[in-house]
């Protein structure tokens, strides 16, 4: 329904469990959701889809999450697509990592898939996106 | 004894003012002395004195072919005694004058005329000179002549004197015998001068109103002074007749016998002279009572005395000196404690000090062993000074040795160490042996206790060695045990991390799920469903507490715990710690009280910390009070600057020994499986921790049954 016209997000986690329930979730909030497994996938998912919001977990398999944010915000296509990272990792000095890679919000699991649309919503505000428009709808 | 004294009488005879009377008394004189012609001649010269002023004369008398000297006035006895001229040369002044009619003038200087013949030398001594004939009734030739000084010539008894004494002389010359006699008392009288003279010391002979009848040469040199003599030299002899003058009326009245010193002045040297005055009267029948004195000098003899009594002076210092010097080596050899024994050359002990005695003589109350213990002391000592007795005698030999000497009262054995030097004299002989005993005792135990105490510290040093050799197997040990500690803490720190990640990505899915469930994701709930989710949910988020506090603790140890420093009101804390736990205290019942404190300062501190300190000390309030109610109050002590949050409850309390315990990581009071209260026993110990941190403590006032109260107190500006 409405979820055809919301804001495109774009969810990497390796773990399929809380990938999906983030997609699900999301999707049940009115946004469009697509997925990726690691930071290779990540990178072709952005370069093709344009999205507008990509929530990163950090620890990825293969390209992990800080790596593939960097190249993100390197390249002229995805450079203004807000970055959320999202970590089980809360060690000090996780978020000034995830921070220096470019990302522009940082979520430490676990996270609730209510906090986490409400932060995504934040984002997607503070990029002032026209496309927020959606976002009053919900 | 009354003695008739005929110069004396005469002196004394008041003079008849006519001539008659004058030549009386001559007269008168020359019966009563009428056998003696010398006498008549010196009675006849007084009279001239006395009548014409004539001090000085003299009578000569022709005898044998010679003139001789009978009387003198104003010249000295022994000169007229001793005065001969001899009559052989006719033309000789005296000779020429026995023969002339008239008084002869005599000149000296004048050759008389007969060629270069020298005038007489008389006791007149040099000068004019009258001679005076003296003849008898008949005769041409005169018997004698009277010799004065020129200028009495006119004296009108003079003639007259001239007659009566050549008649007296030739009444008595006439006789042979006389003159024979007085040739002999002339012989003698001239030996007694003679040796009178020859005596060095002044002799006098005085009468007893001290005038001088018969000096000696010495005497008169103290005593005499011509009228030529230099004005000193008189003044001398004057001064020296007024002391003897003085010496003799001392004498008359303490005693003649008496020798008693007199102290004259040398009229030729003006130099001080003593003499011892020896002063004897003599009772002469003619010459009536004299004094003679002989004047011995000793003014060296003195001079001898004081130099010797000097000398006895200095000697007796010296010895003195010598005596002290003595008592002060025999003071210092006493009070050395070794024992000094002096032996002569023979090897006689000839000195020893008191430790010396100790060992070499018989004590007073001897032991029974005394006497042979010093004997054998002796045997000892002398065996080993006959070594150096005998040997060479090179000066300063010494010799050392060893001697085995005991003790005479206890007879306990004295090893000691004998050092005997040679003392030998200027000439090479040996004077004496000086030997110092040393007592070896204490040297031996020194060595003895030097040896216990070399072991003691060999074995000292050997077991220090080994502690510390052991000491640093144990630092290595420890070195790498806290290596592995620290690797293993920091495994467990990385493990924990970790586990708390790998903990969260399952546990993230089971409360999102949960959590989708209930928001209606899948569709409406039934009732016990959504009771049942709600349980899965609250067990959820738990287990996260459980997990977030384990990594809270980890991040502390590891040291990664960031304080984030913001500045802030501390008041704002409690209601939002109050809203965050609504729920609990909804469900608790419980009435929570904050009590604010407007006035304290913003805090510079990590907002996030406090809040989270605070949060759980409230909920360990909730967690153990059952009724009542709990007060949060925020103080500001502007004194100290210090501002602190307490949490009281009125829960159940805790015993004092158990307040430390609560604050240990995973602890409660009670431990047991089946304990009341859950929680992992974390939250106070992280509380502690991160007060710490944060610059502040957290102190608790509580005891079982009265409720608790912690407080939390920070610094209002964090430390760097």
């Amino acid at each position: 329904m409405s979820a055809e016209q919301g804001p495109l997000i774009l969810v990497v986690d390796d773990y399929e469990d809380a990938r999906e329930m983030y997609a699900e979730y999301l999707r049940f909030c009115g946004f469009r959701v697509a997925e990726a497994r690691n930071g290779n996938e990540a990178l072709e998912q952005a370069f093709a889809l344009h999205p507008d919001l990509i929530l990163m977990d950090l620890s990825l398999p293969g390209m992990d999450g800080w790596e593939a944010t960097r190249q993100l915000k390197a390249d002229d296509r995805t450079r203004h697509v807000p970055v959320v990272a999202l970590t089980g990792h809360a060690l000090a000095g996780a978020s000034e990592g995830a921070k220096r890679a470019g990302c522009d919000s940082f979520v430490t699991k676990p996270c609730l898939p209510d906090d986490l649309v409400v932060e995504v919503r934040r984002m997607l505000e503070q990029t002032q996106n026209p496309k927020l428009k959606t976002q009053s709808s919900l | 004894m009354a003695t008739v004294q005929p110069a004396r009488s005469l002196s004394r005879t008041k003079v008849p003012s006519s001539s008659e009377a004058a030549r009386l008394e001559l007269l008168e004189s020359y019966i009563i002395h009428h056998e003696d012609l010398a006498r008549c001649a010196q009675l006849s010269l007084e009279w001239l004195a006395r009548h014409a002023g004539v001090r000085r004369s003299m009578c000569v008398v022709a005898d044998e072919g010679r003139l001789i000297g009978v009387a003198g006035r104003g010249v000295a006895a022994e000169d007229v005694a001793l005065f001969e001229w001899p009559l052989s040369d006719a033309h000789d002044p005296l000779t020429a004058a026995l023969s002339a009619s008239r008084p002869t003038l005599l000149r000296p200087g004048r050759t008389g005329g007969n060629g270069g013949r020298p005038v007489p030398v008389t006791p007149m001594g040099a000068g004019q000179l009258a001679a005076i004939p003296l003849r008898g009734r008949d005769d041409d030739t005169a018997l004698g002549l009277l010799l004065l000084r020129p200028g009495v010539e006119a004296f009108d008894h003079l003639s007259w004197l001239a007659t009566v004494l050549g008649h007296k002389l030739e009444q008595l010359l006439g006789r042979g015998s006389l003159a024979e006699e007085l040739r002999k008392l002339r012989h003698e009288r001239s030996l007694l001068f003679t040796i009178i003279n020859a005596v060095t010391d002044p002799i006098l002979l005085t009468d007893t109103e001290g005038r001088l009848i018969v000096a000696n040469a010495r005497a008169e040199k103290l005593f005499a002074a011509g009228e030529e003599e230099s004005e000193g030299r008189r003044r001398a002899v004057e001064l020296n007749n007024m002391l003897f003058s003085a010496a003799l009326s001392r004498s008359a009245v303490e005693g003649p016998s008496e020798a008693r010193e007199l102290l004259l002045v040398d009229p030729s040297e003006g130099s001080d002279l003593l003499f011892e005055v020896l002063s004897s009267t003599v009772e002469d029948p003619r010459e009536g009572t004299g004094i003679v004195s002989v004047l011995r000098n000793i003014t060296d003899l003195r001079r001898a005395t004081e130099q010797i009594e000097e000398n006895y002076q200095q000697l007796r210092a010296l010895e003195a000196a010598a005596r002290a010097e003595r008592d002060r080596l025999n003071l210092i050899i006493d009070s050395v404690a070794d024992p000094i024994i002096v032996t002569d050359s023979v090897g006689q002990t000839v000195l020893m000090n008191n430790p010396a005695e100790e060992l070499f003589t018989v004590p007073s109350d001897p032991a029974e062993s005394a006497e042979r213990n010093v004997q054998a002391n002796d045997a000892h000592f002398s065996s080993f000074i006959s070594g150096l007795l005998v040997g060479d005698t090179a000066p300063g030999a010494t010799r050392r040795g060893d001697i085995g000497l005991v003790n005479p009262q206890t007879s306990e054995p004295i090893p000691v160490e004998a050092i005997a030097g040679k003392v030998v004299s200027e000439t090479g002989e040996l004077g004496a042996v000086v030997t110092i005993l040393h007592d070896r005792r204490e040297a031996l135990e020194r060595v003895s206790l030097y040896e216990q105490l070399k072991v003691a510290s060999d074995e000292l040093q050997a077991r220090v060695q080994a502690a510390t050799a052991e000491l640093a197997t144990q630092n290595e040990l420890l070195r790498r045990q806290a290596i592995e500690l620290e690797q293993a803490s920091r495994l467990k720190s990385q493990f924990l991390a970790n586990m708390s990640h790998e903990f969260r990505t399952p546990l993230n899915a089971i409360l999102g799920y949960t959590h989708m469930l209930l928001q209606g994701v899948a569709g409406e709930l039934s009732p016990p469903v959504r009771r049942q989710l709600q349980r899965i949910d609250s067990n959820g988020r738990h287990l996260l507490t459980i997990i977030n506090e384990i990594l809270d603790i980890t991040r502390i140890e590891a040291g990664k715990m960031p304080i984030q420093l913001s500045e802030f009101n501390v008041n704002e804390i409690v209601p939002e710690v109050m809203a965050e736990l609504e729920p609990v205290v909804a469900r608790s019942k419980l009435a929570v009280t904050p009590k604010l404190a407007p006035e304290a300062p913003p805090l510079r501190n990590d907002r996030q910390k406090v809040k989270q300190i605070v949060l759980n000390l409230l909920s360990n309030a909730l967690k153990f009070t059952h009724q009542g109610g709990i007060e949060i109050a925020v103080q500001y002590d502007s004194g100290t600057g210090v501002v602190s949050i307490s949490v009281t409850d009125t829960g159940i309390g805790i015993a004092p020994e158990h307040h430390e315990r609560i604050f240990e990581d995973f602890r409660q009071v009670d431990d047991s499986p089946s304990r009341q209260y859950g929680g992992t026993g974390l939250g106070l110990a992280i509380s502690r921790r991160l007060a710490a941190a944060l610059g502040g403590r957290i102190a608790l006032r509580s005891s079982l049954g009265h409720g608790s109260t912690f407080t939390l107190t920070i610094p209002v500006e964090a430390p760097q």
